[in-house]
């Protein structure tokens, strides 16, 4: 087990710089996530970790060891990839088994650590099948399986779930949440999929093209993003954003209003808010509601569309000047499209942000 | 034949209809031709009606012999010796209108051996040029199979690495391929002359004059070596791109995985570059052998089956025995004894090469 350190890492590609100076500390042990729409990095870092791309600038220490120009397999790192990479030519037994024939181990220690692996992954009957013989989620298995044989110092997983279909991505979230637990080991993994991130991650680390947007416990990242992005990447539906006027700012409190909202007050929670100034607020739907008591904020619009889902409603509304919104509400409920509905949030689950 | 099948495929037949013929013509037609005339006495121009033979033909290529003799001896028993030899009875009384050994007759010596004590065993063929020349023909697809596989693997290896250039070499091991045999042929037989040839010329500058010039191809010793030679490097492109085809199909991550792990370059080759390379194996030593075993452009140029019959091939024999000696029947049944080979071989072949894991 070991801790990892980026520290102003940096990745050009001739003049094109993808990654723009990142610096993250994973502790021993921990479960780190890298989110972030396509093209953002998080491939790329989670390689320079790996070995399998260089490192323009900046210093990536594994342990206590700086490992910058460490080939991949002094690195003591297993990594499971998006396309499993197993071997198509071996038994699943012989692709588990493939770094300790690599490194020669002998036939009984070989036997040894792949029973172990195969009973932790629950795949001793599969030992003797080719990969052609396999599903998708037990190649994912066999390829996890590789990884755990050797006892690496950090797991890194890339998008492995990517390409299994829902059920079974849901399955293979929480095996692979379990399989941290059993073994404790520090695991990087990389992700598009925000829900892999809030479920599986100690700690989750927002990119945005090649630069850190935010580091911190999924809690945290959701309850208090530090920037429009963060809020808006996280959560499903995804933040309504409005634009108001701030009409006062006195201490820690603004009051904002716009067309469609009435004049509400809410704590200050990010830099650059003016009195006279305009700001964009956010809510997130689950925070909005029709009913009466659910808070001090009030926004009204008419009823556009609403899907209901049997244990939830989505509301697709539009605010009095034109603008979107959408509310998810824990309930079935009927509402009638075009119909005027106020929607009420409690100030202090909204969020402030300077334009 | 107005059945649905031709009807309602009518454009699609008359469009391949030029080529179908054409294929009908020049493939199908003399095959069977060959098949036929391989049973008569068929000659390309005569005067007399061709006759049915049977395997006459088969028989005078295909004929051989093994005859066991002990040496003369003189009258107190000793062994008669010529030039520090054992003298042995002349053959020639065995296999000419001998009644006692008929099937001896017509034979001539191929190749002998001594088989205990002082006898010798003498191998007799109806046909020595023809079996000098099924032997040559088998020793360089022996020899060219794995060699020209084997190099073209490694060029292909070479050729599949990102460096900046690196499709100017492959263009460059690719061009003698696109170049016709024949102008190949003509070119190396001047480099290969015995007296002012590149390849003498440049030996001996190498070893500063230690290097004796060789007639490279008018050595018995050498010829068939110098053909292989010139054979390899001029279809050793073809098989290069093919190799090379098949090392791209192998997905990259295969190779990362496998650097994780820790693999050395050997270790790589073992496990993930050769098995993934395995079909690409099969097409590439199934194409080379059948490509060797027609082997006659390069005879034909550079030195017509000699020097004594020590570039003979079975194309060529072919090609001299029907159009040569005008015995098309001849000719036709060593093609004929080609394609059995042919077929035999590559039908051993796919048997070895069978995927054994096929459910």
């Amino acid at each position: 087990m070991a801790a990892i350190t980026l520290k102003g890492l940096k990745k050009s590609y001739g003049s094109a710089q993808v990654i723009k100076g990142v610096d993250i500390t994973i502790d021993d042990g921990e479960f780190v996530v890298f989110v972030g729409p396509s093209g953002c990095g998080k491939s790329t870092l989670l390689r320079m970790i790996a070995g399998l791309e260089d490192i323009t600038d900046g210093t990536l220490t594994i342990g206590d060891r700086v490992v910058n120009d460490l080939p991949p397999k002094d690195r003591g790192v297993a990594m499971v990839f998006q396309s499993y990479a197993i071997f198509p030519h071996m038994t699943v037994r012989e692709n588990v088994a493939f770094g300790l024939t690599i490194s020669g181990a002998s036939k009984e220690e070989k036997d040894a650590k792949v029973a172990e692996a195969a009973r932790i992954l629950q795949m001793e009957h599969l030992l003797d099948r080719r990969p052609s013989q396999l599903s998708g989620g037990q190649r994912q298995r066999v390829a996890i399986g590789r990884a755990i044989v050797r006892k690496p110092k950090v797991f890194l997983f890339d998008e492995p779930l990517s390409n299994l279909d829902a059920a079974l991505r849901m399955d293979m979230r929480m095996e692979i949440g379990k399989l941290h637990q059993q073994l404790g080991a520090t695991m990087v993994y990389v992700t598009h999929d925000q829900v892999e991130a809030m479920t599986l991650a100690d700690k989750i680390v927002v990119l945005k093209d090649g630069l850190v947007q935010q580091i911190g416990s999924p809690m945290d990242l959701y309850h208090r993003p530090e920037n429009l992005f963060v809020a808006g990447f996280l959560g499903s539906p995804s933040m309504n954003f409005l634009d108001v006027d701030v009409v006062d700012v006195s201490g820690d409190q603004a009051t904002v209003r716009n067309a469609a909202l009435d004049t509400v007050t809410l704590t200050i929670r990010h830099s650059g808010i003016v009195a006279g100034g305009k700001a964009r607020l956010g809510v997130r739907p689950q925070y909005l509601s029709p009913d009466a008591e659910s808070g001090a904020g009030v926004l009204h619009g008419k009823i556009v569309l609403t899907e209901r889902l049997g244990a939830e409603t989505i509301i697709e509304a539009m605010t009095t000047d034109g603008k979107p919104l959408i509310v998810a509400l824990a309930r079935d409920a009927k509402f009638a499209i075009g119909s005027q509905i106020s929607l009420r949030f409690d100030p202090e689950f909204s969020h402030l942000f300077a334009v | 034949m107005a059945s649905k099948f031709t009807v309602s495929h009518r454009s699609g037949w008359l469009m391949a209809g030029p080529a179908f013929g054409l294929m009908v013509a020049f493939v199908l037609l003399p095959f069977v031709f060959a098949v036929a005339f391989s049973f008569t006495n068929q000659r390309l121009i005569s005067p007399n009606p061709t006759e049915f033979v049977g395997l006459t033909n088969y028989e005078q290529l295909l004929g051989l012999g093994l005859l066991t003799l002990d040496p003369l001896k003189d009258a107190s028993g000793a062994v008669q010796m010529k030039d520090g030899e054992p003298e042995y009875p002349s053959l020639r009384s065995y296999t000419r209108n001998n009644p006692d050994y008929p099937q001896y007759d017509g034979k001539r010596e191929w190749f002998s051996f001594s088989s205990g004590g002082d006898a010798r065993t003498f191998v007799l063929a109806s046909d020595v040029v023809f079996m000098k020349a099924v032997v040559n023909t088998f020793l360089f697809v022996i020899i060219v199979a794995p060699l020209q596989g084997g190099l073209a693997l490694g060029l292909a290896l070479l050729i599949n690495q990102k460096l900046r250039g690196i499709n100017v070499f492959r263009t460059i091991y690719f061009m003698p391929v696109v170049v016709s045999i024949v102008v190949v042929s003509i070119l190396w037989k001047i480099i290969y002359d015995g007296n002012s040839g590149l390849l003498n010329n440049i030996l001996s500058g190498l070893t500063f004059g230690a290097f004796q010039p060789v007639d490279w191809l008018g050595n018995t010793n050498t010829a068939l070596g110098a053909i292989i030679g010139m054979s390899i490097w001029q279809a050793v492109g073809f098989h290069m791109v093919i190799w090379l085809s098949g090392l791209q199909t192998i997905s990259p991550t295969l190779y990362e995985a496998a650097a994780i792990e820790g693999a050395s370059k050997w270790q790589v080759f073992r496990y993930i570059t050769w098995p993934g390379l395995r079909n690409t194996a099969v097409l590439v030593l199934i194409v080379i052998t059948m490509q060797a075993f027609g082997l006659f452009a390069q005879i034909n140029v550079m030195t017509k089956g000699g020097p004594i019959d020590s570039t003979q091939t079975i194309v060529f024999q072919a090609i001299q025995r029907g159009y040569g000696k005008q015995d098309i029947s001849g000719g036709s049944a060593i093609s004929v004894i080609l394609f059995l080979i042919v077929l035999s071989v590559s039908l051993v072949q796919r048997y070895l090469t069978r995927d054994k894991e096929a459910k």
